[in-house]
């Protein structure tokens, strides 16, 4: 649905070239590469350097061809098409070259194919197949290297199968920025290598093993576990954060042992990062509560899910009978589908009739922010006159959003308003550095320099924004959104961060809100006639459901895969609350510190094992595939949901997810139309609300296949889905449920009323806390990856060397820390990207941690810290 | 022109004598030719300074073209023509210095920047003043230990003078000299992988288009020159480009200085004036074979060059860079002339040859990084008495997948630089002079009867 499209491409005005290749002639665009050109014309010219998401280098020469006219034989891949040209990939000459090249690339090649990862889709095999000579004619002795070597804990280096391409050189320099991998040596004795004591420590590593072109670079993770031709495939979309990038995952015995990237233009361009991609293992774990359980006394025991919906739901019911709907609320529900976030929405709304709904956990921004704001989508950032960071180091938060920051900024140009608290890797190439104090306002002349940097260039501003300080309060953030939107042409592309967050708002998880981005007052007519009934009053968010929990006002707490214990920014407050609960109902795959105090837990299937849609943070709607069956008996949070309206005398008649899928595209007025069958066929996914869209969305006509026609290999080149152009417009009239005599809900707008809230001025001898996420996190997905568990990093307190001096400690050493909510001794490390005045830290809520030094009651939280000589 | 002896085996070579130029000073002044007196004493900065106050960049850009001077690194293109590739409106733009001296048995640009910095230096100042540019980077071979100190030396001294700097002897041209030492690779010499290496990337070729006139250091436009290439500008200026070009032969005008090695009794480098024979230059001046040898055969433009035999014809070839090209498919080169006698296994310097190349290929282009390894090990078999009758014609056919048509020339190469094919040019060489001698030890070796 960009512009970018290489569909579209051939439509532009008369500009072409006219290119002949092997007899077949075609339009190409003026400097657009020869190989690209052939290839999307349908000859492929082998190679194995050449990747289209990363700059030609035309090292490995399996791409020479002769062009008529001129001298020797250029490599397509560094060759512009120029108007006329005339060029052989298959004559005797080129043949001959072509033979002669593969020849060379396996002299020194092990050909341990039979114990090699690659072996089955691997690009030298096909290719040697496909363009080689039959035989070596190579009797000397091959080169020799230890192997295989770690580069790290998730990629390991067999430097004999390398024929030093170099793609995951350029890869980690021009792709991700890590500039951890290099060739060392030369000649044949060149090898790809990490440097000294410094391992391939890239969230992006991962890629590398994708895209070799043999099995040099194999992951941890997946060695010798499968071998690609018993794989089976879905396509799907990650959700282990909310970029929602494209892929494709594979089981082998009912087991998931790999995620690909599928190159989405619009959203990932063919790139993962490693928790999305190695993050796998935790489906399987044994940790998971598989079966339902009811609490009898101190413990909890396993029965029948008929026995446990029946308890769940009298729950419910004595709960609302006694003390009103107003004393049940529902916390979480941004991991699971759009149709589990839906029919829940109808359970909690027009069953239950609470609106003490929240998907978030007061980690995120307000709804009535996020879901009115104006949008931009991802690819917005390529075009923004600005880009202005609201937020901190997306790497942590939305990796791959980072890699098209990083791109926009980089590669395109396009200035970047750097307003995180602290340094990130994209500082050095911001146009505007002016840190964001927490509690302070923008500086001074923040607008004037947008307006400067942005000036000349089309498009809006695109500010990216986050939480990307959970020790502030939200209110701040939407208070300098405000203040942004009021001055300049801005779009909001939102970077928070759980999986499903945007998606469950949309379905109506928020309190005020109900499906399709509308609100309660707005669609009460509309969604009564459709559900029967909805609150009759606004409810709490997140913050507001625990403070009147730990008053004792809430009695029944359904925990929709939420652990607000160790998510909710003040773990005090949200210990007190779960404790003072009557009943709390749990629908989850893990034990946590929270669910640990579920009466009823009810056992969800997770990622890989459910399908359905899900929406990413620029409003995209995909699918998830189902790719293994459910562990256990565990059941997809929206069948639970419907099973439980049963017992609580409502049949919301819906037998499959595709009918979830169709109810949400009949009543939510955002998803007017986006039925499952387009949901499924549309190549790119629909971007909400859809009549925004109409007549771009790219239908697919074939299902994905990683075994490409051409023989040319599998996930090593970008994994594109094919599609044809829709171009009839469908009205949004036709696709939404008109039959009532009511007007269809106005879709909620944010007002851009706000304003920062007021804080206290900084005390001389306090540090103001800043804490974010860092990637490899405490959340479940990590701990029960052991891969990844290892990765975690070390909690320490990052502090400008000029505080550190003034504290009187060195970096390293131990200092004890105080806020209002209480003390602890945690190591400190000067940090010169952490401004003077601010403390820096992970989340984290474990014993030691920033959650138990936040104060929710506080705009922002001060530090005193104190040396502990 | 020169006398050419025109009857093979002709010719007294007892009359031939260099022709001083670029070597004058550091002939005439064996003890200070280094150091600014010495150079100044010489004649040093005279060029300099006409030109600063007579001339403007066109008219040395026009007296370099009418010289005709090509450049002395290897490649032999025409400087005035290098020059005029730069666009014309864009700064800032580069000027470097390709002192990194790598190609075996070449040690000319060694001499003069050990023995003649100062030349050099007002060279490249003249050069940057034509090109308009004003900082150079000379890239220096990291073993030139006291190529370095002495250049540097006489960059302090020449700034000190006022022959470098700010506002060089009054005429508002400014010019600064860099000089940033290489870390021992032969392909650093090859200019676009010297201009990656001196950005501070690994030494690898970079593709082409964009040229370094265009792109090249830093993305901006660049020139590169050879040491000797610049230490001959100060001499075009002060003679003129015509009386330049009136000395040598057809387009290798001037006079260069050749590296002679191997089995001659006088090794060392002379200036000559082109169009000489290589009679002259290795019996004339070099002092003819050790122990009246007979020459078996000589590589005649270092190591990446075809081969020449000691048959009278190749010996009364004149040194014309054109002539020796398009007749027997051989390079001038870097002007490094290697002598093989009688006594010399050519498959055993084949073997050395290729050792080099693959020990210093920089890995980039696969047919280079692997087929240039590949070579040196069937070339070791068969030099240590463990070769087929079958390797030489592997050898050319592995040969001509780096350099089709390698067996007769003209040749393409299928790697981005010539490092690949220089490889192959020894095989080429032993195949067209040597094979019977070759296939019949080889056979003889393996207990094959013909």
């Amino acid at each position: 649905m960009t512009a970018a499209e290489p569909e579209t491409k051939t439509e532009a005005p008369k500009s072409t070239v006219t290119v002949t290749v092997d007899g077949t002639t075609f339009e190409a665009q003026p400097g657009e590469l020869l190989i690209k050109a052939a290839q999307d014309n349908g000859i492929y010219i082998p190679r194995f350097c050449w990747h289209e998401r990363m700059k030609p280098v035309g090292m490995c020469r399996m791409c020479l061809v002769e062009i008529e006219g001129g001298r020797g034989y250029p490599p397509a891949c560094t060759t512009p098409v120029a108007d006329g040209m005339v060029v052989h990939s298959q004559n005797d000459a080129v043949k001959q070259i072509q033979d002669g090249m593969l020849e060379f690339l396996l002299i020194n090649h092990p050909l341990d194919c039979p114990v090699c990862d690659r072996g089955g889709e691997c690009p030298l095999q096909d290719q040697t197949l496909a363009f080689g000579p039959g035989e070596s004619r190579f009797v000397e002795e091959k080169r020799h290297f230890a192997k295989p070597i770690p580069l790290s804990e998730l990629i390991l280096l067999d430097r004999e199968r390398c024929i030093q391409c170099a793609r995951c050189i350029r890869f980690a320099d021009e792709i991700a920025g890590d500039v951890l991998i290099d060739f060392i040596d030369r000649g044949d004795r060149m090898q790809v290598l990490n440097f000294e004591e410094q391992p391939f420590d890239s969230y992006f590593s991962g890629n590398t093993v994708q895209i070799c072109p043999v099995g040099a670079l194999t992951a941890s993770q997946y060695r010798f576990r499968a071998r690609p031709w018993d794989l089976a495939t879905v396509e799907t979309s990650c959700t282990t954060c909310s970029v929602q990038c494209r892929g494709a995952v594979q089981s082998s015995s009912n087991r998931l042992v790999r995620l690909l990237a599928v190159d989405s233009e619009p959203v990932n361009h063919g790139w993962l990062c490693d928790k999305g991609r190695y993050g796998l293992e935790w489906v399987h774990s044994d940790h998971r509560v598989l079966e339902p359980q009811v609490r009898e006394g101190g413990t909890r025991r396993q029965v029948s899910w008929p026995e446990a919906l029946d308890q769940a739901a009298e729950a419910i019911e004595k709960a609302k009978d006694l003390h009103g709907a107003g004393s049940i609320a529902v916390l979480g529900g941004a991991r699971g589908t759009n149709e589990d976030a839906y029919v829940w929405s109808v359970l909690a709304k027009g069953v239950i009739g609470t609106d003490h709904v929240d998907a978030q956990l007061g980690d995120g921004l307000p709804a009535d922010f996020v879901l009115g704001m104006d949008r931009a989508e991802i690819a917005d950032l390529d075009r923004a006159s600005a880009i202005v960071l609201l937020d901190q180091d997306l790497r942590d938060e939305v990796p791959v959003l980072f890699l098209r920051l990083r791109r926009a900024v980089i590669e395109l140009g396009v200035p970047l308003v750097d307003l995180a608290p602290v340094a990130h890797p994209l500082s050095a190439h911001a146009a505007v550095v002016a840190r964001k104090v927490p509690g302070e306002p923008l500086a001074e002349n923040v607008h004037d320099e947008i307006t400067r940097v942005s000036a000349g260039r089309p498009g809006p501003v695109v500010v990216v924004v986050g939480r990307g300080n959970l020790a502030a309060a939200a209110d701040s953030v939407v208070g300098v959104a405000a203040e942004l939107a009021n001055v300049h042409d801005v779009r909001f592309l939102s970077a928070l961060r759980r999986g499903n967050v945007h998606g469950a708002l949309d379905a109506g998880l928020a309190p005020g809100f109900l499906p399709g981005r509308t609100t309660l007052a707005e669609g009460r007519a509309w969604f009564t006639e459709h559900w029967g009934g909805v609150p009759a009053e606004r409810g709490l968010d997140a913050e507001g459901i625990l403070r009147a929990a730990a008053d004792g006002k809430i009695r029944v707490l359904v925990l929709l895969g939420a652990d607000p214990i160790s998510d909710f920014p003040d773990a005090t407050l949200a210990r007190r609350a779960l404790d003072a609960v009557d009943t709390i109902i749990v629908v989850d795959g893990f034990d946590s510190e929270s669910t640990r105090r579920a009466d009823v837990f009810l056992p969800a299937t997770l990622w890989g094992e459910k399908a359905g849609t899900v929406t990413n943070l620029e409003g995209r709607v995909q699918r998830v595939g189902r790719k293994v069956a459910p562990e256990g008996t565990a059941m997809d949070d929206w069948r639970i949901a419907g099973e439980l309206a049963l017992r609580l005398g409502r049949d919301l008649d819906l037998a499959t997810v595709d009918e979830v899928t169709d109810e949400v595209a009949r009543v939510a007025p955002a998803f007017a139309g986006v039925t499952s069958e387009l949901a499924k066929n549309a190549r790119d996914g629909v971007v909400l609300p859809m009549a925004d869209h109409l007549g771009e969305i790219v239908m697919r006509t074939r299902e994905l296949s990683l075994m490409a026609e051409d023989g040319s290999g599998t996930s090593w080149d970008p994994i594109k889905v094919e599609g044809v152009l829709v171009d009839a417009a469908i009205p949004v009239a036709e696709v939404i449920d008109a039959a009532p005599s009511i007007d269809v809900p106005a879709l909620y707008r944010w007002d851009r009323l706000a304003a920062q809230p007021e804080a206290p001025g900084r005390d001389a001898y306090a540090l103001r806390l800043v804490v974010g996420r860092a990637l490899y996190d405490e959340g479940r997905l990590v701990s029960e990856t052991p891969l990844l568990q290892r990765l975690v990093p070390e909690l320490s307190l990052r502090v400008h060397p000029g505080d550190l001096a003034r504290i009187g400690v060195d970096s390293g050493g131990q200092v004890k820390v105080t806020s209002t909510r209480g003390s602890q001794v945690v190591e400190v490390r000067s940090d010169n990207g952490v401004p003077a005045g601010i403390a820096c830290m992970d989340f984290s809520a474990d014993t030691l941690g920033a959650a138990l030094l936040i104060d929710a009651d506080l705009p922002v939280v001060d530090l005193r810290v104190e040396s502990l000589r | 022109m020169p006398d050419v002896p025109s009857a093979p085996g002709a010719g007294d070579v007892s009359a031939v004598e260099e022709t001083r130029i670029v070597t004058k000073r550091l002939r005439d002044r064996p003890d200070d030719s280094w150091t600014i007196d010495g150079a100044i004493a010489g004649g040093g900065y005279e060029s300099l300074r006409a030109v600063l106050t007579k001339a403007d960049a066109a008219d040395v850009q026009e007296q370099v073209k009418l010289s005709g001077l090509r450049g002395r690194g290897g490649a032999g293109f025409p400087t005035a023509q290098k020059w005029s590739f730069l666009p014309p409106d864009s700064f800032p733009r580069y000027l470097v210095v390709n002192a990194d001296e790598g190609e075996p048995s070449t040690f000319k640009d060694r001499m003069l920047l050990e023995h003649d910095p100062h030349q050099l230096v007002e060279g490249i100042t003249i050069a940057s003043y034509a090109v308009q540019c004003n900082t150079a980077y000379v890239y220096i071979r990291g073993e030139f230990a006291l190529g370095y100190e002495r250049l540097s030396h006489a960059i302090d001294d020449a700034r000190a003078k006022g022959f470098l700097g700010k506002n060089i002897l009054g005429s508002g041209f400014d010019c600064e000299i860099v000089v940033h030492r290489g870390a021992g690779a032969y392909i650093c010499g090859e200019e676009t992988a010297l201009l990656e290496s001196l950005e501070g990337e690994r030494g690898m070729p970079r593709i082409r288009p964009p040229f370094p006139a265009i792109a090249g250091l830093y993305a901006k436009p660049t020139v590169v020159n050879n040491v000797e290439t610049l230490s001959t500008v100060p001499h075009i200026m002060r003679m003129g480009g015509e009386e330049y070009a009136k000395l040598g032969v057809n387009r290798s005008t001037g006079t260069r200085i050749f590296s002679v090695s191997g089995h001659v009794n006088k090794p060392g480098n002379y200036e000559v004036e082109l169009g000489m024979t290589f009679r002259d230059l290795l019996y004339g001046l070099a002092g003819g074979v050790r122990e009246d040898r007979k020459i078996k055969f000589f590589i005649p433009g270092g190591a990446s060059s075809q081969w020449l035999t000691g048959g009278d014809e190749h010996l009364d070839a004149p040194l014309d860079m054109d002539f020796v090209q398009q007749t027997y498919g051989v390079m001038l080169g870097s002007g490094a002339v290697m002598v093989f006698d009688e006594t010399v296994d050519p498959v055993l310097v084949a073997w050395r040859l290729a050792k080099f190349f693959a020990h210093e290929s920089c890995g980039k282009c696969t047919p280079c990084r692997e087929g240039t390894g590949w070579i040196e090990k069937v070339l070791y078999r068969m030099s240590h008495g463990l070769g087929r009758p079958e390797d030489l014609d592997l050898l050319i056919s592995v040969g001509g997948n780096i350099s089709p048509g390698v067996a007769n020339a003209p040749f393409v190469q299928t790697t981005i630089c010539p490092l690949g094919p220089s490889a192959v040019s020894c095989i080429a060489s032993l195949n067209k002079f040597f094979r019977d001698e070759i296939l019949d030890r080889l056979r003889n070796e393996a207990g094959v009867h013909a």
